[in-house]
């Protein structure tokens, strides 16, 4: 239970912050929107709608990749990692409520997102929703743990798409998959178990992490 | 609480800390001087577990729910309030009766009429005193603070000196400072870097 309770009061201070500060999600909003316009034009009149799923992925991955690179940004720039970290509490509540707080801004982020898709391209079915849920979960646990390293180093803006990016890539093939295939179960299944994985993983090695 | 054997510190090809040896028990009192770039502040993140040393033994004592830490940086969230702050910390550390220990603390510190403001919106001296009640929320058995007087005017130095005094029977220091001579009647030994 006081585990439970970390990881709320944890995701909750990052939700009053961006609150406060709206330094991520506008920016996330905005710059899903904007790309899926820019798509809009860029697809030549006729384009089957695969492309255009592939589209959305490439949208969605990079909202993502804005919403991580500020992640951190307050415990960075104030420190207050260190602060976090002597806790007594489990060092991973920081990450599950950090990944909680960006699976919010996604879900956000998302609600405009898909309605644009469906404006510009093509209709949002039940299977792409599920496919971006899924999406999302493993966005969220890799992410936070990537923008936590990158956030200790000083090329961090380059170092997080260098190491999300091919992470991700497996999240990018379940997610086109279950967009676009005539039997979504299995890249939804692929989705899944990636989000298991990694979340694990991530969970389990968030510690190192955040210590010298 | 803390025992350090031949410790080293090493960030790639420089070496912060060479051979340092130390012993901390239940209210002993070590002030850490030296001058800048001495691996003071290296010294005081091994000791709060904050870095792992390169070479040597260092045993910590007390878990991590019963240490407290000032550093430089006041590790508080700008765009919080002092309230909210200080909350997030008293919820991490489970600190019985919460709200008042809070309030309590910002009083004392001076800070209870600006609790609902900003930290953004904090002087040097105000964050600082933030930073103290932070630290001293839950009643660490051992607090690791890095030039505590940092920022405090004549009041914030004599609240700070006040503190110091009652704690010294119910807790352990290890104090990094450029003004050893101004703690010197508490303590019970020095560590020169250099």
């Amino acid at each position: 239970m006081n585990y439970l309770a970390d990881v709320g009061a944890l995701a909750r201070k990052d939700l009053l912050l961006e609150l406060r500060a709206r330094d991520t999600l506008p920016a996330m909003l905005l710059f899903v929107v904007s790309a899926l316009v820019v798509f809009h034009f860029v697809l030549p009149a006729g384009s089957s709608d695969l492309a255009a799923a592939g589209l959305l992925w490439i949208a969605l991955l990079f909202t993502a990749l804005l919403g991580l690179s500020r992640s951190f940004a307050a415990e960075r720039e104030q420190g207050v990692i260190d602060g976090l970290v002597l806790a007594p509490s489990d060092r991973s509540a920081i990450w599950l409520g950090k990944a909680l707080s960006i699976l919010a801004f996604l879900v956000l982020a998302e609600l405009i997102a898909l309605p644009a898709f469906a404006l510009f391209f093509e209709h949002v079915n039940g299977t792409l929703i599920g496919g971006v849920a899924l999406a999302d979960l493993g966005i969220a646990a890799v992410g936070t743990l990537l923008a936590a390293m990158a956030a200790a180093s000083r090329a961090r803006e380059l170092l997080l798409p260098l190491l999300f990016l091919p992470l991700a890539i497996p999240i990018v093939v379940g997610g086109v998959g279950a967009s676009v295939a005539d039997e979504p179960v299995r890249y939804l299944g692929l989705l899944g178990l990636y989000d298991a994985l990694f979340a694990i993983i991530c969970w389990a090695s968030f510690e190192y992490v955040v210590t010298e | 609480m803390i025992r350090a054997r031949a410790l080293e510190k090493r960030y790639g090809d420089k070496r912060i800390l060479r051979g340092v040896e130390l012993d901390v028990g239940p209210e002993d009192f070590l002030l850490v001087t030296g001058p800048n770039g001495s691996g003071k502040t290296t010294l005081l993140r091994l000791c709060a577990g904050l870095a792992v040393p390169t070479r040597g033994e260092l045993a910590l004592g007390v878990g991590r729910g019963h240490l407290g830490y000032v550093a430089h940086e006041p590790l508080v969230y700008r765009e919080l309030t002092a309230l909210e702050n200080l909350d997030l910390y008293g919820r991490l550390y489970r600190v019985t009766e919460r709200r008042e220990r809070i309030g309590m603390l910002l009083e004392r510190f001076g800070l209870w009429e600006a609790r609902h403001e900003r930290a953004a919106s904090y002087s040097r001296g105000m964050l600082q005193r933030l930073a103290l009640c932070r630290a001293l929320l839950h009643e660490p058995e051992l607090l690791i603070l890095d030039e505590p007087y940092s920022g405090l005017d004549d009041e914030g130095a004599l609240l700070l000196d006040r503190e110091l005094a009652e704690r010294t029977t119910r807790a352990a220091f290890v104090l990094a400072t450029h003004e050893p001579e101004r703690l010197r009647r508490h303590a019970t030994g020095q560590l020169a870097l250099t």
